[in-house]
């Protein structure tokens, strides 16, 4: 399914406001949130899951465009300082009036230099308050993107942040609990009732929210459920009313029953892998991948098609370029995968004198669908071309220190260039080098000077149709000398219980259950 | 008397303290909790700050009893995964894995006892060869595909039991019980059964082969002589004489069943103690492993002890025996 | 020639025996031994005849991925039981999976055996301070669950093994974990009966021979122990295989690279709802087949060693 027709279901399925009564979703989640502190890891996941908890200035709407939340209006003064206009009336669930002080706390501690999540606000400099209602930010120059990153910048209360000494993030050297951590005092349609990590998250629903409710639910029960085969045991059995995870060797048998029913789409995310460019590899060698030849050779030996085929089952979608297709930026001339042609591989190695190359591919088992699957199938091609991967498998968490710190020599990777929604999140954070906020997922350690240069003018372009070409030509680089190699934009696989009557699902594969309905 | 209590607590006492050196050794030496703590951006003077501050700079033996000293006030650090204090991830977790270990044990005696008294007096019967059979089955079923395959017969194909999680509980104080509602009672019934499985051909086996001891004893003999019913002679005298051994080695067992009950748990998503483990071991969570492992061992020699010091009260030969 | 008369003297003096004697009485016990020869040959001969080497990456193709068993519609020759999502053939895998199960087996046990009795004699037959430590060090393995120190010692050994060497090193490290907790037993029964052993009279007069200490242990004492090592080493075989099959489903066992029958059930675990039962149920049906009839041969043996039953 294309973006666009998934937007279509989306919007064919929007909601009716009605009456409430007693409706708990139970939603069994292939993984845990991390954490209830939106602030204390840069997971996508779990600040979409506190999103339902917490809410930003901004948010996006039922079709991923931005509108007024918790800022009701804004306007640029003089080029880098923004001006917010905030709600009034909103209270934070412990009753709190939602104030200006609350968004200098909030911002003043995601931009803290121990914030896992800064680089998700990297223009930040300041923030000021001009009264109870208004705030200035200050950002590095022109900046085109402040409102895309503010959407999932969640704002605390500050006096509550003071008064459980929780003002900077988590520092678990210090060997503290940050209160944060498990317990949330948010403005958003729920609230947090109870926490046990790895067992069950119950949200109930927010009375006083400042929004119209479109959902009607007065509780969901979030257990993860790590097991594909217990998950959807689960749902065959009427335990859990959704998720947002359902594996997809199962979605011919889930859709066969009629008590359960599947939403598809394709996701924004790309998944790729990458290679170090360090001078060895972990083992000691010198790294031949940093000649182009040694990734072209890898590219070519790896059949993308079967793996389309039979890993994802048809119903991923084929990338040629590190960006999907609705991403601001994407060059559909650039979108063409590379050829699976044994022959050249066969050749690209044995002119690299790589034969029996020995090297690490560090995946993870609990991320990106059916990544072990994937991993194991790049090692039986990767191997027939004549080279020796060994792979290195293990939960994210683990594998992402290695990956992190430049210890993998192949890894995978995966980028929605979210909740930017722009090409220019991946050019920063990934492909540009590393410098201060830049290149922070920069984890090969390549550096085009070329493309640093287009990345850093498209930065502070106002003209979006002038920085968009400075970003696809900055993409072309990225396509030219294969610094990364496109796999495809990932399937999106929902699955609900016939309990629940509407839920939106967007292609940035994020529950929004403030707007789900469930049969009365 | 005094001295056998004295002497007994005292080897449990150094037990602990051995294991509690393992777990300190796992808790130092494996990976770097520094390097676990802190994330890219640290400076190198910012780690050596940490080091010192956490005592890693102390002589091992120091900071061995600063282990000691902080485990015994249940203060096992905090979680690297869920930044979370140790303990009371693990009090939040104990209630579940108790409920599904006193269950399995239950169900394990209720079963297992008459089964082990037919097995023994109608020794030679095809249906006593039978049950004996199936008892090899039993202890050769790895306990991960037992759970695996009852929650692919009730939970999917007959869809009458949950395939996970505890349902619906309860809050008694910090417990928390799945006994009170329907949903939780349902949900605990098949982890329960498939950790039972093996204690139950366990009590079988040995209810089996002490009947048979007991049933050539004279008094026996003389009980059948005298015209006592034969019922009355098998479940009432002579179970009876069994019965001591059978209640031993099940308190023994209970430790082993609380940490067997981790792969039950693993399968059939049972939030308990075994799973709070199991994902540690997988994301290298050093402090909780630890953790699991003293508090683990602790109930396994307390019982333990706890046995010896009751036999010893009704048997005064062992004291010296065992001592 | 001496050779030969003497093996044939020992076949006969076996075949008047009590022990074979009981073993052509027993039904079970001889069905055992002939599942258990049969899957034992299979497993070691696999590489002759199995159409795939599941360990090479290589040989693993994903066109031939996810063919049920050969006679559902949809099988394809010749991949007997079907292939698993890799395209790895499920008939190959097992049998090269028992091979592994059984290599971690027979090694852990034979090395149990020797840390065991090794340190059971000594303990014995010098008492003292070396009894004292070596029987204190068993107590602490014993208070701490067998799998709990399996699991520990399988997840800790390798975190600290450098990456290229633990799938390597992976089948040797399961053998270390059982094997830790697995000595003790034998050292304690090689122990008692040692010391009883050892008060006899015959050692005595041996001693008063001046006959070394290694020789009474082993050609003297050690006999006497073996009846009830024998039959503990049989079902301790069985016991191992679960627990590798288990550290294997959990995810610390045998990797993906080189399954074990354990990492198979794990892979196929994920599939037993997607109609793809084959994945996991003829790996689940080999390990029942391996571990019950290494239990019934070891419930034969003690009861036919025991002489309260006889």
């Amino acid at each position: 399914m294309t973006i666009k027709a998934s937007l279509l279901t989306c919007a064919a399925i929007a909601c009716l406001a009605g009456g409430a009564s007693a409706e708990t979703l139970r939603w069994g989640a292939a993984r845990d949130i991390n954490s209830l502190d939106p602030y204390s890891y840069g997971s996508t996941f779990t600040i979409s899951f506190l999103n339902h908890v917490y809410e930003g200035l901004v948010r996006y709407n039922d079709k991923l465009e931005i509108e007024p939340a918790l800022a009701t209006e804004w306007e640029v003064l003089e080029g880098n300082v923004w001006r917010f206009k905030l709600r009034e009336g909103v209270k934070f669930h412990d009753g709190a009036e939602f104030t200006a002080d609350d968004v200098v706390a909030s911002l003043t501690r995601v931009s803290h230099p121990d914030s896992p999540l800064r680089g998700n606000l990297p223009a930040y400099v300041s923030s000021v308050k001009v009264d109870d209602y208004t705030v200035d930010i200050t950002v590095n120059g022109t900046y085109p993107l402040l409102l895309n990153d503010l959407t999932n910048i969640h704002m605390f209360d500050a006096g509550w942040l003071t008064e459980h000494k929780a003002e900077v993030p988590t520092d678990v050297a210090k060997k503290v609990e940050g209160y944060p951590t498990f317990n949330a005092n948010g403005t958003g349609p729920f609230i947090v009732e109870s926490r046990v990590p790895d067992s069950k998250t119950v949200l109930v629903v927010n009375e006083g929210w400042w929004d119209t409710p479109k959902h009607n639910l007065t509780r969901i029960e979030f257990t993860p459920i790590a097991s594909d085969a217990t998950r959807v045991a689960a749902l065959l059995s009427g335990e859990i009313d959704f998720t947002e995870k359902a594996p997809i060797q199962d979605l011919p048998r889930l859709a066969e029953t009629p008590t359960v029913k599947v939403l598809e789409g394709s996701e924004l995310r790309t998944i790729m892998f990458g290679f170090t460019f360090a001078d060895t590899l972990s083992n000691g060698q010198p790294n031949l991948f940093k000649d182009k030849k040694m990734r072209e050779a890898v590219a070519a030996a790896i059949d993308l098609e079967l793996i389309q085929k039979k890993v994802m089952r048809g119903k991923s979608r084929l990338a040629g370029t590190v960006v999907a297709p609705a991403i601001p930026g994407y060059d559909a001339a650039l979108d063409t995968p590379t050829a699976y042609d044994p022959d050249k591989a066969a050749a690209l190695i044995k002119e690299m004198g790589a034969e029996g190359y020995e090297f690490e591919i560090v995946c993870a088992n609990d991320v990106w669908l059916n990544e072990e699957e994937i991993c194991n199938a790049m090692v039986s091609m990767l191997t027939r071309a004549g080279l020796k991967p060994i792979l290195s498998i293990g939960p994210n968490a683990v594998q992402q220190i290695k990956q992190t710190n430049g210890e993998a020599d192949m890894f995978s990777f995966g980028w929605a260039n979210e909740p930017m929604l722009d090409s220019y999140s991946i050019l920063l954070q990934v492909f540009h080098s590393k410098t201060d906020n830049a290149g922070v997922f920069n984890w090969g350690g390549w550096v085009y000077p070329d493309l640093d240069k287009l990345v850093d003018a498209a930065a502070t372009e106002l003209d979006r149709e002038k920085r968009l070409e400075m970003q696809a030509e900055a993409l072309k680089i990225v396509k030219d000398e294969l610094i990364m190699l496109p796999f495809h934009q990932q399937p999106m696989a929902w699955a609900t219980s016939d309990k629940v009557e509407a839920v939106v699902q967007l292609s940035d594969n994020k529950g929004r259950h403030w707007m789900t309905r469930m049969a009365e | 008397m005094i001295v056998f209590l004295v002497k007994r607590l005292a080897n449990a006492a150094l037990v602990m303290l051995a294991v509690a050196l393992m777990a300190f050794l796992i808790f130092r030496f494996v990976g770097d909790p520094v390097q676990l703590m802190v994330n890219e951006q640290t400076t190198q003077a910012e780690k050596d700050a940490l080091r010192e501050g956490l005592g890693l700079n102390d002589p091992v033996a120091v900071q061995f009893l600063r282990f000691v000293g902080n485990a015994v006030q249940g203060d096992f650090g905090v979680s690297y995964r869920n930044q979370q204090e140790v303990m009371s991830l693990i009090a939040e977790r104990l209630p579940a894995t108790i409920e599904l270990v006193l269950l399995a044990t239950i169900i394990s005696l209720v079963v297992g006892v008459p089964l082990g008294v037919i097995t023994a007096i109608h020794r030679g019967t095809w249906y006593s060869e039978g049950l004996q059979f199936l008892s090899i089955i039993g202890v050769s079923l790895p306990s991960f595909v037992i759970g695996i395959l009852l929650i692919l017969v009730f939970s999917v194909m007959l869809n009458v039991s949950p395939a996970f999680g505890r349902g619906e509980v309860v809050s008694i104080g910090w417990w928390t019980t799945g006994l009170l509602t329907p949903s939780g009672r349902a949900a605990l019934i098949l982890p329960s059964v498939a950790l039972s499985l093996y204690q139950i051909t366990l009590v079988m086996r040995l209810v089996r082969a002490e009947m048979m001891e007991v049933l050539r004893s004279d008094f026996i003999k003389f009980a059948r002589a005298r015209g006592v019913p034969r019922w009355r002679v098998y479940y009432v005298h002579a179970l009876r004489n069994c019965l001591m051994p059978v209640v031993t080695m099940t308190a023994m067992n209970i430790g082993s069943l609380i940490a067997f009950a981790l792969i039950t748990e693993t399968v059939f998503q049972w939030p308990g103690m075994g799973m709070l483990f199991i994902q540690a071991v997988t994301f290298v969570d050093i402090p909780v492993m630890a953790a699991y492992l003293c508090i683990v061992s602790f109930i396994f020699v307390a019982l333990n002890t706890l046995v010896d010091i009751t036999y010893a009260l009704i048997d005064p030969r062992l004291r010296t025996a065992r001592g | 020639m001496i050779a030969n008369t003497q093996t044939s003297g020992r076949i006969a003096r076996w075949r008047q025996s009590d022990l074979w004697w009981s073993f052509t009485r027993n039904k079970a016990a001889m069905f055992a031994a002939g599942l258990l020869a049969l899957l034992v040959i299979s497993a070691f001969t696999a590489p002759l005849y199995a159409p795939q080497n599941p360990f090479d990456p290589a040989q693993l193709d994903l066109l031939n991925a996810e063919y049920p068993p050969i006679w559902i519609e949809g099988g394809q020759w010749p991949f007997l039981l079907g292939t698993d999502t890799q395209g790895r053939d499920i008939l190959s895998a097992i049998l090269y999976g028992s091979r592994i199960s059984i290599l971690i087996g027979i090694a852990s046990v034979l090395l149990a055996l020797l840390v065991g009795i090794g340190s059971g004699l000594v303990a014995g037959y010098f008492g003292g301070l070396i009894e004292n430590l070596l029987m204190r060090v068993g107590d602490i393995l014993l208070s701490i669950p067998t799998i709990l120190i399996a699991i520990l010692v399988s997840a800790i050994v390798r975190e600290l093994l450098p990456v290229s060497l633990r799938d390597v090193g992976a089948a040797g490290v399961l053998v270390l974990a059982i094997v830790l907790s697995g000595w003790v037993q034998y050292a304690r029964t090689v122990r008692a009966q040692t010391a009883v052993e050892r008060g006899k009279e015959y050692v005595q007069a041996a001693q008063l021979l001046e006959v070394p200490a290694r020789r009474i242990m082993f050609s003297h004492i050690l006999p006497n122990t073996l009846t009830p090592i024998l039959v503990a080493a049989t079902l301790n075989f069985g016991m191992a295989i679960l627990t590798e099959a288990t550290l294997s489903f959990l995810g610390i066992g045998m990797p993906a690279s080189q399954p074990s029958l354990g990492t198979l059930i794990r892979l196929g675990n994920q599939f037993l709802f997607s109609g793809m039962w084959w994945i996991t149920v003829f790996p689940v049906l080999q390990l029942c087949l391996l571990v019950v009839s290494v239990n019934l041969l070891g419930d034969w043996l003690r009861d036919a060693l025991n002489p309260k039953l006889r």
